[in-house]
């Protein structure tokens, strides 16, 4: 994030003072100057993202009871002593959504970094040295795309057998092309640039204009889209795990407690808490990405809106 | 998501070809050049088309066939897995002892005589539970995506034209909160407040139970109903589609008012908006007429997106609200390994994909007279 | 530059004579009176920043006058202020008369009447200002419907009259094509057609010819020309191009960071430059009699917006300046009863320090 924060920060330092001519009215005033981590969007983010974060290390000292113990009647209605209520096996579920965020936040985190990478050098790549590679990486891209996500990873899951592992490939499978696009796109737009022309006219290969004179300016773009897709991560996985394709019991992951609650509607607290946490922590990271992503160019942000 | 470079919403600074009326624009020319390129144009994409279908099964195919999950296992019960005659019957029966290239150019072979195959859950075609399920999701997805883009849309604009004063900033809340909806629990929620606690809206399958459902015509109870003109039926078939696709719609208001804010945005700060102005036409007609035909555009490509993207979400609504389509087909498959079945679903939606693709590329041609003509 | 100011010296059509056209200008109300023009800009920090600090300006009928300057220097921003178009929580103050009519103080409503109608504007790259997606009969019959209240088919009957005015081949036909089929002069020319379809008392023309090839840019100042010409047309053409002003303009003005710094017929100040900005812009010019002289730029660049500095906003960069420069202000005097100037400095110590560098 340090590298992010240098990239936006250099963006965003640059000048901004509208001239008083020919361009002024046509760029669109922006909030210029204010670095995109304090406006009030991002506050609140960080601040969910931070208190889930403690949630998560401190999960054993904060949650009050054992999240697997059915040492309580069943569907219990929230109260003073079970504060979200307990579940159909008589489980404290104020304890299950704090240790839900072991699940959710790691593994939603761990898959977002890895279809990051894989899809950033597969995008580079392509773009980089175009031929048959790129016809390859994109084609196959293309054809992940036509799937629909979450059918995507259903079958993937299907095939591979329904467990939590499986279920994170899944959604890395499905996730890469995004980034494998994007960066393909920046690529194009940055090997035609003068200073990777120029650098390229001193001798250097392509792997090291990739590395090199690439990388950072790939950074900020990447890391924008991997905010945002961090939200569509959990999503995601706790869908397949609703679907119960994902975590199974007695694992307390949220997609499979919100799942638990479809069993009996009269105890609705089963399913509203956990819902609500993914709710919580996904638009979390969506009000982080999008207000970076506001900082980003409005040509780069266009290219990743899509 | 076109696929090519064919960037429709490019900035026209680089006119290719244009016609050079100096030298005496003669008629042939022109005429030629007004409907071949466009046709041209046409027919890369449905190639593209063609071939991502190809691709499609091949990947439905290997996922389905390659990996570990044992139909076998899935599809005999204990006692017949045991039994090796039983289990060479149900191999032989479905073709797996073939190499998989076979199997998968036997399988091609017969998808196109339209046979997909036989569901190892239902004991019926593929094909013959599609199109019992079809129709209900997409009778569902169409009004969800009417409703998604009525709203969506309109929000957008909103957004956009009263860009950081405090509608655009509800507004841009609003829409994070819907992309950021887990519409599996969204589903629970709205059923458990407005269907059973208040009692507002009857949701819960297409019909209550026991109703006798309109004589099948398009599939679509709705619309059936109304073509025989049974408006009772009517009624409680639409009543009962308001929840879901409300539901199914939240996700895509979120992305849709986004991305028409941003697309807005971009057509505001054009050159030729401000020609407009300058121009003296109200307001609205430069943003009706100057600002949101280009919008339009890309508003399209996701319009298209979209749709596929609800037939998606029915897998997780449906579930929940016992929608008897093709989500929970597809569910019910997948826990079941029925692979023909998933292959079934996996392939109809990736041609719908693949066809909107194809009628938003042919759209933008009618938007865009230099997609049309040049 | 060079080749287009020969050509258009060339073409004795494209110069009449100037002792006829300074003829035409006095009696008659000008089309266009500024006086003390002020434009403040929201800053970064929302606080205003002066774009243009008291600019007086007058257009007479069928005159031409060119505004020149850098870019930055104010002179779009005026043609905005004058439409009502200015940046959101931009301000205008002072006097703007079309036609005796302030426009600062009409209603929104009033100041939309006004646009595309009494004042016109053609802007600086045809590729952009056209609509892409709507037909080129659509761009030019709507606010001419919209303004004059015409019917369809008076409106293209119109629209046909203009297009074959700028001499675009084939108008009727044009009238159902696209941008994009034509070329970017003939797009300009189009624009400029557009411009003129409700007859406007004004045309502001923001460097109609900057976008363009060279070998176009002689023919849209023609048009100009002979428009104004035949149809008594007042422009007030904005351009940082000198030749463009050599080739076009009966007065010029010179803007430097908001204000104006020297004004006055075309021939004195283009001539006898009494500024050291105008001398400058006039030096970084090549010459059309050839030579080899270098070409001098002006050091430095124009000041930021709100970051004007005191005094002479032009000090820092004039090779003339004294230390008085740099506290006080200078006023824009009259050093003939046509020709004025913004600097204290002896005009002609100027100009033998012109003499002196050949």
């Amino acid at each position: 994030m340090n590298a992010t924060r240098l990239f936006l920060g250099d963006r965003l330092g640059a000048d901004r003072t509208p001239s008083p001519d020919d361009d002024a009215p046509r760029r669109k005033p922006r909030r210029a100057g204010k670095s995109p981590w304090r406006s009030p969007l991002a506050v609140t983010g960080l601040a969910i993202i931070g208190v889930f974060l403690i949630a998560a290390v401190f999960a054993s000292l904060i949650s009050p009871e054992d999240p697997l113990a059915q040492k309580w009647p069943k569907y219990q209605s929230p109260s003073g002593d079970h504060w979200f209520g307990t579940d159909q096996l008589g489980r404290d579920i104020l304890s299950r959504v704090i240790h839900g965020t072991r699940i959710s936040l790691p593994l939603a985190l761990l898959l977002v970094v890895l279809a990051m990478v894989i899809g950033t050098v597969l995008g580079a790549v392509a773009g980089y040295f175009g031929g048959w590679i790129d016809m390859v990486v994109m084609r196959c891209a293309d054809l992940v795309l036509a799937f629909p996500a979450i059918i995507l990873a259903m079958a993937v899951v299907a095939a591979l057998g329904p467990n939590l592992t499986n279920a994170v490939l899944a959604v890395v499978i499905v996730s890469w092309p995004t980034y494998a696009r994007v960066v393909r796109g920046l690529v194009l737009t940055l090997r035609q640039s003068d200073f990777v022309q120029a650098d390229r006219l001193l001798g250097a290969s392509g792997w090291r204009v990739l590395a090199v004179d690439l990388r950072p300016n790939l950074a900020g773009p990447v890391a924008v889209l991997a905010a945002l897709d961090l939200g569509n991560a959990v999503l995601l996985l706790s869908g397949l795990s609703f679907l119960g394709l994902g975590a199974q019991p007695p694992a307390a992951e949220w997609g499979a407690m919100v799942n638990a609650g479809s069993a009996n509607f009269d105890a609705w607290w089963v399913a509203v808490f956990p819902g609500a946490a993914i709710l919580l922590s996904v638009l979390a990271f969506n009000f982080l990405g999008d207000t970076l992503r506001d900082a980003l160019d409005p040509r780069t942000a266009r290219a990743i809106r899509k | 998501m076109s696929t090519s470079s064919a960037d429709p919403t490019a900035r026209p600074g680089t006119p290719r070809a244009a016609a050079s009326p100096k030298g005496g624009a003669a008629p042939g020319p022109r005429a030629a050049r007004g409907s071949h390129p466009f046709a041209r144009f046409v027919l890369v994409r449905l190639s593209i088309g063609l071939l991502l279908c190809v691709g499609i099964t091949v990947l439905a195919f290997v996922l389905t066939h390659s990996v570990p999950g044992d139909p076998v296992a899935a599809n005999l019960g204990d006692r017949a897995q045991n039994d090796p005659a039983a289990v060479a019957a149900f191999k032989e029966k479905n073709g797996l002892n073939d190499s998989l290239p076979s199997q998968y150019f036997t399988y091609l072979g017969n998808l196109l005589h339209g046979d997909m195959g036989t569901s190892q859950q239902t004991h019926r075609p593929v094909w013959d539970d599609l199109a019992d399920k079809v129709p209900a999701s997409v009778e569902l997805a169409l009004f969800a995506i009417v409703l998604a883009l009525v709203i969506g849309v309109g929000l957008g604009i909103v957004a956009a034209v009263t860009r950081n004063g405090w509608p655009d900033r509800v507004i841009r809340v609003v829409s994070l909160a819907g992309v950021s909806m887990p519409v599996f629990w969204l589903a629970q929620v709205a059923f458990y407040v407005f269907s059973f606690k208040l009692g507002w809206i009857q949701a819960g399958g297409r019909l209550s139970p026991g109703a006798i459902p309109p004589d099948e015509i398009t599939g679509l109870y709705t619309l059936d109903s109304l073509l025989v003109g049974d408006t009772g039926t009517f009624g409680e078939a639409f009543s009962r589609m308001i929840l879901p696709a409300c539901v199914l719609a939240a996700f895509n208001i979120g992305v849709l008012t986004r991305f028409t804010r941003a697309a807005v945005l971009e057509a505001l700060g054009n050159d030729y908006v401000r020609a407009a102005r300058a121009k003296g036409l109200p307001e609205s007609t430069v943003i009706r007429r100057h600002v949101l035909r280009p919008a339009l555009t890309s508003i399209l490509t996701v319009a298209g997106l979209t749709f596929g993207g609800m037939l998606a979400g029915t897998v997780l609504v449906e579930n929940v609200l016992s929608w008897p389509g093709l989500g929970q087909y597809a569910y019910k498959s997948a826990l079941n390994l029925d692979l023909p079945s998933i292959m079934g679903v996996c392939l109809f939606v990736a041609v719908v994909y693949v066809v909107i693709n194809l009628l938003v590329d042919l759209l933008y041609g009618v938007i865009d007279p230099r997609i049309r003509l040049s | 530059m060079t080749p287009k100011v020969t050509e258009m010296n060339e073409n004795p059509a494209s110069t009449p004579d100037t002792s006829t056209r300074e003829k035409s200008t006095p009696g008659a109300e000008p089309v266009l009176a500024i006086r003390d023009l002020v434009v403040e800009l929201p800053g970064p920090d929302g606080s205003p920043l002066r774009a243009i600090d008291g600019v007086d300006l007058t257009v007479g009928r069928g005159e031409i006058v060119g505004l020149a300057g850098e870019s930055g220097s104010g002179k779009t921003m005026t043609a905005l202020a004058l439409l009502g178009l200015l940046p959101q929580g931009g301000t205008a103050a002072g006097q703007m008369l079309v036609e005796g009519d302030d426009v600062l103080k009409m209603t929104p409503r009033q100041v939309r009447d006004l646009r595309g109608n009494r004042v016109a504007m053609v802007f600086q790259d045809p590729m952009t200002s056209l609509h892409p997606m709507l037909s080129v009969g659509k761009q030019l019959t709507e606010h001419l419907r919209h303004h004059k209240k015409l019917d369809k088919r008076a409106a293209n009957a119109r629209a046909v009259e203009l297009l074959a005015t700028v001499r675009i081949p084939d108008p009727e036909r044009a009238l159902g094509r696209y941008p994009h089929q034509f070329s970017g002069g003939m797009r300009q020319r189009i624009a400029i057609a557009i411009a003129l379809a409700c007859d406007p008392a004004l045309l502001l023309a923001d460097e109609p010819t900057t976008a363009l090839d060279v070998t176009v840019q002689a023919g849209i100042l023609r048009l100009l020309d002979r428009l104004r010409r035949e149809n008594g047309l007042s422009v007030l053409i904005i351009t940082h191009d000198l030749g463009v002003m050599s080739a076009l303009a009966d007065r010029v003005s010179v803007m430097y960071a908001g204000r104006i710094v020297e004004s006055g017929p075309r021939a004195d100040v283009l001539r006898e430059p009494r500024h050291p900005y105008t001398r400058g812009l006039l030096d970084a010019l090549p010459h059309p009699d050839g030579g080899n002289a270098a070409l001098v730029p002006i050091v430095g660049s124009p000041p930021k917006l709100g970051q004007a500095p005191s005094g002479c906003a032009f000090h820092p960069r004039c090779p003339h300046a004294v230390a008085g420069c740099a506290e006080e202000r200078p006023n824009l005097l009259a050093l003939t009863p046509t020709h004025a100037g913004a600097c204290p400095i002896d005009p002609l110590a100027v100009t033998a320090s012109k003499v002196g560098t050949p």
